[in-house]
Formats: structure tokens, C-alpha cells, sequence
């Protein structure tokens, strides 16, 4: 077990190698480069900036010297933000990004997971089309157009919730963006358990534990759930996936301080840095949810054990 | 052939969530195309009479004007058109690519099958949106591009889709006999493979138009896509939340056309797919 979860972890490496590269070459062939708004620059400065920032030496020199800088953790200066390392910008805004990703996470598996076996128990009644109603709704609809909506009803309107700020530790500031963040994910996990759950049922070891006169109760919470949760593990990285590019704009909308500016702010600004440092904080995650995947696989389906 | 059609098209019929879906979109497509005949205003034309009107059908505007007094229905339905336009046509690029990769996949089989699966395998693993983000960067804003690269990296599902089902129809006797009297694997893949699993194709391609169409107004909400003066239901969108409290149906409009063309995108597709009876791969 521990020796799969090294060579599936050695295996990440290459991959984190390959994005690093492919972004750095990427950024560097676009057109315009950071100090472009300073365009005004006599060229004496112009060319003392870009020595200062290694930009004068050929770009494999400066790609040698990256990755030697990030086998550091150094993910060096920020073009744009003066004055701060990119290791900086994301140490400020990433505990706000995690929580808010975190909870939409837990969200989205508490309140989907039940939906869905409450939708299987209930199959082909109002009650599960109502719920599955909901579900193609909420997958339906984008993140950027329900979180307004929600600020419009409830902050807008009701006045229950603000629409946008953020104080540290407020759950009343985070409650909006949480929910708009959770509901695809959610909606999708409340159909995958519902599929999943009805074959389940279906299969001859419940119709033993229901024979030996099992409770309901017992029969999903001991026998069938975990079976039926496999395709929702599965869904976890995708899950992830969504969360991250959903909080780009989640974050923008409801002017949370997390990470998810920076990186369209920097893809604009050209600032090299800092888009290569978020598109390795956010491969790093999804790469890392991968292999977290594959170690529940291995708990909840005892056959995939190597 | 024919039965196999017509039996799903009952199975089609017989779920009125996906008739009722198929009807709207129909009649949005139709508002889409034939808005700019409804209504005399233009998309750019600054009423500045009538600035961040409220909507009515009394008055010119009748979904209401934005901030600079501009016509919001011809605007949403003008960004409806983009965004229906962006997603059929990035649907036909992550279309023909998906297509080729994953019947040359599945066709060739062993070492360049694995090697092909893995490349996909490690760009499935990848958060695609943020080369999205920093291909529009690296092409200047050039729409036809975003077509092209949101079509790009639409294509893994569609190409493990066509794979699964080359491979499954690699050994069966008409591909024999096309090897047998002399064919090639090219034309055997266009000739032969490619005709032949077209059906879970299509369903896919039903399917990713809503995600494509979502992408789209993703990026154009970020700013990324879709450029003024020209609309997409995305720019309308993010101009709309940053007035909802002074202006809430410039919110709601765009925000609706957008919301009800999805779920009616993705009502149809899922009742195409169970009228087909495919296998989500």
C-alpha cells in the first residue's frame, strides 16, 4: 500500500515538471511583456529593470534558474506587486481561497451525498424527480450567474447576508459564495450516489442483509453505502477542479482576498511569475486530490488493492 | 438501422422534460436569429434618454437599457448569438479532433494506444482552464482563437469516448474485411471506424455544447473572451452584478437567457442520451 502510494506520488513529479515548462515557455511567447505600462521608460532603466529581474539573459538561463529557485520554494519576485514575492501574495490570499473551497467542498458532499441516497430510497416518486429536478437545475446553471442572484434575494431584497467583503472568521461573509461555489458539485454528487446507490440496492448481498431482517438504517449506513460512493470518490477530482475555477470568479464577485485574481491579473499583466506560481499552487492540489482519490479508491473498494 | 432510430426517437418523445427543452431552445435560437427584425434598436446605439431604463413593453426597450442607455434586449439577444455560435463552433473543433485522436488511439492499439491515452490521461489531470487563461493571454483576444482554443481542450472526453467504442469494433469482421481486401488504417478509420460509432458522438457533442457555451461566458465574464462593443451573454452578466442593486434586470435578463438555454441544453442532452441508451464513458 505505502509502496504504490510512493510510485503513484513519483509519478507526480514528472507531471508538475511537464505544466512548469509548458506555462513558462507559454507566457514567454506572448506578445509584451511586464513593464510594458512603462512604456515611457528611458531604455537605460528599461534595461536596468530587466537586469534586475534576470530578463536580460537567454531564456533558458532564466528557466535554469527558476527551477532552481522553486526546488527551493522560492517562486521568486512578483512582476506586478512591487515589493512582494509571489511566495508572499499566495501566503496572504490562500488561507482565504482554502477555507472558502474547503467548505463548499464539505457542503457539497454532506448535504449531495444524503440528496442522493434520499432520491434512491424514494426512486421514480415526486419526491425523487423533484430532487433530481433540482439537481439538472443546479448543475445547469454557472456559478457567475447564481451567485448574483443570491446576492440580489438575500442581500439585496432580504437583507439577511451581505453580498460582498469579507471579515476574518465571519461565516455570515462566506455563506453566499460557499453555497454559489457548492451547488454544481453538489447537484452532481446528489445524481452520481443516486445512480449509484439504485444499483446497489439491486445487488444480492442487500437483499441478504434485508432477508436477515436489517433495519433500513443499517442496511444503507453499513452495507450499501460504501459501495455506492465509489463513483462520487471519483468525481472528487473533478469536483476540486470545479471548485478552483469557480472561486476565480466567486472570489472576484463577493471581493474575497484569496488567490483567485492573480491569476487572470497576472495572465494580463504578463507577470511571469505569478501566473506560473498559481498554476503550480492549483496543479499541485489537483494533482494531490488525485493521489487522495486513489488511496480512498483502495479503502472503499478492497479489489483495486495492488 | 431505421428501428434502432425510430425506437429512440419514441424514447425522445416520451420524456416531456426533454421535449419541453428541445422547444425552448428552438424558440431562443429562433428569438436569437430573428431578434434584430423584432426590435428597431441597435446593439451599440446610446439612448440617452432612456438610461438604465427599467424594462416594459410599453416603452422602446423592452427589457430595459443599460448604464449607457444602450438597448438590452437586442444586446442580450446579440450576446445569445454569440454565445450559441462560440459553442456550436468549439463543439465541431473539440468534435473533430476528439474524433481523430480517439479512432487512431483505439484503431492503432498496444504501445501507441498507451502512449496516446497517456497523454490524455496527464491532460485530463491538468486544471485546463488556466491554459485556457493563458492561451487567450498568449493570442491576444482574438475570438476566433478562443473558439479554437476552448475547442482544444474540450476534446479528452470525446477522444476516451471514440476510443472505447474503436475498440470495441476493432476486431469485429467488416474491419477484417476491409484489411483483408487491402485497405489502409486511414481508410479504414474514415471509411469504416469513424461511421461507426457516431451515434455516442453525436450524444457527447449534445452535451458539450452547454459546457463549451459555459466556458465561453466564463472567460468572457473575466474579462478574457468576448470584447466590446461587441456582447456576450458573459460580459452582460458581469456588467449586470456589478449594477444589481441599482439596476437588478440588468442582471436578471442576460443572467436568465443564459441559466434557461443551459438547463434546456442539458435537459435535451440527457434525453438524448437515454433515448440512445449510452454508456457514459
Amino acid at each position: 500500500m505505502i509502496r504504490y502510494f510512493l510510485s503513484r506520488l513519483a509519478g507526480a513529479i514528472p507531471t508538475l515538471f511537464i505544466i512548469v515548462t509548458i506555462t513558462f515557455f507559454l507566457m514567454r511567447a506572448a506578445p509584451g511583456g511586464p513593464f510594458d505600462q512603462e512604456q515611457t521608460l528611458p531604455p537605460e532603466i528599461m534595461a536596468n529593470l530587466q537586469s534586475a529581474y534576470g530578463m536580460d539573459r537567454p531564456i533558458w538561463a532564466q528557466y535554469g534558474r527558476y527551477l532552481g529557485a522553486l526546488t527551493r520554494g522560492d517562486f521568486g519576485p512578483s512582476f506586478k506587486y512591487k515589493d512582494f514575492t509571489v511566495t508572499e501574495l499566495i501566503r496572504q490570499g490562500f488561507p482565504v481561497t482554502l477555507e472558502l473551497g474547503l467548505i463548499a467542498l464539505s457542503v457539497a458532499l454532506l448535504v449531495g451525498i444524503p440528496l442522493g441516497i434520499f432520491a434512491a430510497l424514494h426512486h421514480n416518486s415526486a419526491a425523487d424527480y423533484a430532487t433530481m429536478s433540482l439537481a439538472v437545475l443546479g448543475l445547469a446553471i454557472p456559478t457567475f450567474v447564481v451567485l448574483p442572484f443570491l446576492g440580489l434575494l438575500f442581500g439585496v431584497y432580504l437583507h439577511w447576508l451581505p453580498i460582498a467583503g469579507w471579515e476574518p472568521g465571519s461565516i455570515r461573509h462566506l455563506a453566499l459564495p460557499t453555497l454559489a461555489l457548492a451547488l454544481p458539485p453538489l447537484a452532481y454528487i446528489a445524481r452520481l450516489t443516486r445512480g449509484s446507490m439504485l444499483e446497489v440496492l439491486r445487488s444480492h448481498f442487500i437483499r441478504t442483509a434485508f432477508a436477515k431482517g436489517l433495519p433500513l438504517r443499517t442496511v444503507i449506513l453499513r452495507h450499501a453505502l460504501r459501495p455506492a460512493l465509489v463513483p462520487v470518490v471519483s468525481f472528487l477530482v473533478p469536483a476540486v477542479a470545479s471548485i478552483m475555477t469557480g472561486s476565480l470568479v466567486v472570489e472576484s464577485i463577493a471581493g474575497l482576498p484569496g488567490i483567485g485574481r492573480y491569476l487572470v491579473q497576472g495572465a494580463l499583466n504578463r507577470d511571469y511569475t505569478l501566473v506560473l506560481g498559481m498554476v503550480i499552487i492549483y496543479s499541485t492540489l489537483l494533482i494531490g486530490m488525485g493521489l487522495l482519490v486513489d488511496l480512498l479508491y483502495a479503502w472503499l473498494d478492497p479489489r483495486v488493492r495492488p | 438501422m431505421s428501428g434502432a432510430g425510430s425506437d429512440a426517437a419514441r424514447r425522445l418523445r416520451s420524456n416531456p422534460a426533454a421535449i419541453v427543452a428541445m422547444y425552448t431552445m428552438l424558440a431562443i435560437v429562433a428569438l436569437a436569429l430573428l431578434g434584430p427584425w423584432l426590435n428597431p434598436n441597435s446593439i451599440e446605439a446610446l439612448d440617452w434618454l432612456h438610461v438604465a431604463a427599467r424594462p416594459g413593453l410599453q416603452s422602446a426597450h423592452w427589457f430595459g437599457t443599460d448604464r449607457l442607455g444602450r438597448d438590452l434586449f437586442v444586446r442580450t439577444l446579440a450576446g445569445t448569438r454569440v454565445s450559441l455560435g462560440v459553442g456550436l463552433l468549439a463543439s465541431v473543433v473539440s468534435l473533430v479532433v476528439g474524433l481523430s485522436f480517439g479512432a487512431i488511439a483505439g484503431y492503432s492499439g498496444g504501445r501507441i494506444d498507451h502512449f496516446m491515452m497517456r497523454i490524455i490521461e496527464i491532460l485530463s489531470g491538468l486544471p485546463l482552464i488556466f491554459f485556457v487563461i493563458v492561451l487567450t493571454v498568449v493570442f491576444g483576444r482574438n475570438e476566433y482563437l478562443l473558439f479554437f482554443s476552448i475547442g482544444a481542450v474540450g476534446w479528452l472526453t470525446m477522444a476516451r469516448i471514440v476510443r472505447g467504442q474503436t475498440l470495441s469494433i476493432r476486431r469485429r469482421e467488416f474491419i477484417e474485411a476491409a484489411i483483408a481486401s487491402g485497405a489502409g488504417p486511414g481508410r479504414i478509420i474514415v471509411k469504416h471506424v469513424i461511421p461507426n460509432v457516431v451515434g455516442p458522438v453525436i450524444v457527447y457533442a449534445t452535451l458539450s455544447v452547454p459546457q463549451i457555451i459555459l466556458f465561453e461566458s466564463f472567460l468572457s465574464f473575466l474579462g478574457l473572451g468576448i470584447q466590446e462593443p461587441h456582447a456576450s451573454l458573459g460580459t452582460l452578466i458581469a456588467e449586470g452584478a456589478g449594477e444589481m442593486e441599482s439596476a437588478p434586470w440588468m442582471l436578471l435578463v442576460p443572467g436568465g437567457f443564459l441559466a434557461l438555454l443551459l438547463l434546456c441544453l442539458n435537459l435535451f442532452g440527457d434525453g438524448l442520451r437515454d433515448a440512445l441508451d449510452v454508456k457514459e464513458a
